[in-house]
């Protein structure tokens, strides 16, 4: 029978390993030119890959480090890179045409060993038994509790306070300060303006307070009226003047809630897009948060410095289940 | 002389493009082993706090971690550190785009089902890990988007009903983002890759063991196999795909600049920059996150907030049902066989669709994964682009399992009709009684049956008019003569 595919059959069909090899065509007739040529392609290749190893090297001794990451990438991509053609012209090139069958074997059964410890239950769900059994009292050991207090100055958990609690300031009001730490003053911000403020204790920009970067915001005087008008039962007495100080984590899921967009008086929150409406206590307007930012009450001390005269009212950022 | 090895040299191997997908990621998996542990002899995961003095001007005398400031260094004091640390990236990317376009490929072929059931389990978790691995990978950095990413984790594990606080308190030493937790990145960092290896040896073996399934075609069986043997040939090949596949990692490497954390600054909880978003692989999660709508339940003092839904319960029924799959396919399909063939997509309709229906629904996400940067760029609402995400995740996976579905059956119809009457030829002949007819080229004497193979559409060499002859400047072959070609 003739076969369509190009391949034919050199000699008898050869067997082993339960593998049959049906065709098996050398390509080339031995020492013909197309071999010849088919040859060089193959050895030019590795030439260069070679060529290319010693540029590599080269150009990592030499290059200056400036330029050193593309040179040197593009030099061990060309070693490679022509090296693994090399050996895939190789494959095509040279080696001979074959078609080989393989008879599957029956499907493996289970090892014995494993059905014998699964046909006893008793046996393993003991076993299972004993471990979790062993292991809580360790685990209890390990567990740290969210809910007891860790700094001595504070008697709260750590998730019930942040930055602002006057305890970590002897009791005193806290200074609204700037990330290097100078205090702010309300003649600082503009109107319509906003400053990101830290809690003036030391570290208190550091990620040790993570939870208290705050957003003072100077309201336009109608837009701060409107506020007033619409402020929390829990918000009263937390303005300064026009000023407003809303915690920055957002109550979604915590990134920065910090693009602030003067002309329509939101809040968005760059990471998900959550909203919040600046005149009406930072409610969520639009996206997926569902809180309104906590608001930090707010004065100005007597040398004229924003003070936050006691910690947020409600705990900042995600929500949680014992929130 | 026959020793295991032999058996191994004699095995037979079937080709198909589509079965490099897996060992893309199988040789990117060995690049990521090797530029990794040229990583980790750099790489400080300490977040204690110092001033970073190194070479990069712009960052000089800032506050930083120590991780973050060995970043730094790895990228401008280290010879060769850039390119590793860039090969290593973009060796991930390659990683789990591979994984994810080779599980399609299990998928849509078939090829999970039995005897093959448990190997698609250990595919899947090596999916879910590489996903792990890729995210802790860029979250130890310590940079400005790394912040971010982790304070997104740290919610979510406080979402979760009960034992949320524990869980992120636990996870985090404390409150977030405390001083630990970039060290515990670190030694997870390292030891999923070595799961992973088992994994992966596990993959091997019982593919090894149970052989390949392959495409249907002339004298393909479910009993046997038709390609080539292991050894000289399809070793060979190998051997030269993983170097390509390395080379592509290299030049990758030095020529496209990836994660340049040098230009987002240290993690401050307090900066965040616009477009804030993680790798393309988790934005199928963020975009769930800003789907979701602003539910949240409250009862008896207790909150289940609404990124639970979208953040952890979405991505554990998606594992679920992954896992599930060749369990819930031969249960639904009412298949008890053993199957050594695959199978066209086209051959089975509604699995065909369901899964792009699905892949639809994650695509969706993904878009609304950069909603923000679809808005500024098209000049839209974001509240337009955020909603559009909201209906076209309902709308979209219906719509395109219909549209699939009915493409799969055209498709087959298609096939069945150029079994039955032969090739199209575009020639139209007008008959005798003055109608026109399209003449067709036969495929064999009589109608053909469908055996799941391609079929062919074009004309072949038997009929005109021809192929192009192969040469470049001049043709290096006769044309063959038309097998009916008579002179009249």
């Amino acid at each position: 029978m003739a076969t369509p595919t190009g391949f034919e059959e050199v000699g008898t069909p050869s067997r082993q390993d339960g593998v049959e090899i049906v065709r098996y065509q050398p390509r080339f007739q031995p020492g013909s030119r197309s071999e010849r040529r088919a040859r060089r392609i193959v050895r030019s290749l590795f030439g260069v890959s070679g060529a290319a190893a010693a540029g590599s090297v080269v150009a990592y001794l030499t290059v200056p480090s400036e330029s050193a990451t593309p040179v040197l990438g593009a030099a061990v991509a060309l070693t490679l890179g022509t090296f693994g053609v090399a050996l895939i012209s190789w494959s095509k090139l040279l080696l001979p045409l074959e078609l080989a069958v393989e008879q599957r074997r029956a499907a493996p059964t289970k090892p014995p060993g494993l059905r014998r410890l699964t046909r006893r239950p008793l046996l393993t769900g003991g076993l299972a038994l004993g471990v979790v059994s062993l292991g809580i009292p360790f685990a209890a050991r390990l567990l740290r509790n969210p809910h007891t207090p860790t700094d001595d100055r504070v008697p709260l958990s750590p998730s019930e306070y942040t930055g602002w609690h006057p305890a970590l300031n002897d009791n005193q009001p806290i200074r609204l300060v700037r990330e290097d730490g100078r205090p702010i003053r309300p003649a600082d911000v503009s109107v319509g303006g906003m400053v990101t403020a830290f809690p003036g204790i030391p570290g208190g920009a550091s990620n040790r307070y993570a939870d208290s970067p705050t957003m003072l915001i100077r309201l336009r005087p109608e837009e701060a009226a409107r506020l007033r008008e619409n402020l929390y039962e829990l918000n009263r007495d937390s303005m300064a003047g026009d000023f407003v100080a809303y915690s920055k984590i957002c109550t979604h899921v915590g990134c920065p809630a910090s693009l602030y967009e003067q002309q329509t008086n939101r809040l968005l929150c760059p990471c998900h897009q959550s909203q919040f409406l600046v005149t009406d206590n930072a409610r969520p307007v639009f996206g997926p948060a569902t809180r309104s930012l906590a608001m930090l009450p707010i004065a100005v001390d007597g040398d004229g410095y924003f003070v936050a005269t006691s910690d947020f009212k409600v705990p900042v950022g995600p929500s949680y289940w014992e929130r | 002389m026959m020793t295991p090895l032999r058996t191994l040299r004699d095995k037979v191997f079937p080709d198909h493009w589509s079965f490099l997908l897996g060992e893309i990621a199988l040789w990117s998996f060995v690049v990521l082993l090797v530029t990794g542990a040229f990583l980790t002899f750099f790489f400080d995961p300490s977040m204690e706090q110092m001033t970073y003095q190194g070479s990069y001007t712009p960052l000089r005398g800032v506050e930083m971690s120590r991780a973050y400031a060995s970043v730094l260094d790895i990228s401008f004091e280290v010879r060769g550190g850039l390119l590793i640390r860039q090969m290593h990236h973009w060796a991930a990317l390659l990683f789990i785009a591979s994984i994810a376009l080779h599980l399609l490929r299990v998928f849509f072929t078939g090829a999970f089902r039995a005897p093959r059931r448990f190997n698609w389990i250990v595919g899947v978790a090596l999916f879910w890990l590489a996903l792990l691995q890729g995210y802790t990978g860029y979250m130890k950095l310590d940079d400005a988007l790394s912040g971010t990413g982790l304070r997104v984790a740290h919610a979510l594990m406080l979402s979760i009903p009960v034992i949320g606080s524990w869980l992120a308190s636990n996870v985090f030493g404390g409150e977030f983002p405390g001083t630990v937790i970039i060290g515990r990145l670190y030694l997870l960092h390292l030891v999923v890759p070595l799961a992973m290896l088992g994994l992966i040896a596990a993959h091997l073996f019982l593919a090894l063991r149970q052989r390949p399934a392959q495409w249907t075609g002339p004298g393909r069986t479910r009993r046997n196999l038709v390609g080539q043997r292991y050894f000289p040939r399809h070793a060979l090949r190998q051997g030269g795909f993983f170097l390509l596949v390395s080379a592509v990692i290299a030049a990758m490497g030095g020529l496209f600049q990836i994660n340049p954390v040098w230009l987002y600054g240290p993690y401050q909880s307090a900066v965040v920059g616009a477009a804030s978003q993680p790798a393309w692989y988790l934005l199928f999660l963020e975009g769930s996150l800003r789907l979701f709508p602003a539910w949240e339940i409250r009862f008896a003092g207790y909150t289940i907030p609404p990124y639970f839904w979208a953040g952890v319960v979405f991505p554990g029924l998606l594992v679920m049902l992954m896992l599930g799959l060749p369990l819930l396919d031969a249960r639904l399909r009412r298949d008890r066989g053993v199957h050594h063939l695959l199978q066209r997509p086209r051959d089975v309709p509604v699995r065909t669709g369901l899964g792009a229906a699905v892949v639809a629904f994650l695509l969706v996400l993904t878009l609304a994964g950069v909603s923000d940067v679809l808005a500024s760029t098209f000049q839209l609402s974001v509240d337009a682009v955020t909603w559009a995400g909201r209906v076209g995740l309902v709308i979209a996976p219906p719509v395109v399992y219909w549209l699939t579905h009915r493409i799969a059956l055209g498709l087959q119809q298609h096939d069945r009709q150029v079994l039955a009457n032969g090739v199209e030829t575009g020639i139209i002949v007008r008959r005798p009684d003055g109608g026109y007819q399209e003449i067709h080229q036969p495929l064999g004497p009589a109608a053909l049956d469908y055996r799941g193979t391609p079929v062919p559409k074009k004309l072949n060499r038997l009929g005109p008019p021809g192929p192009a002859l192969r040469g470049f400047f001049t043709p290096i072959e006769q044309p063959a003569a038309p097998p009916d070609h008579r002179p009249r």
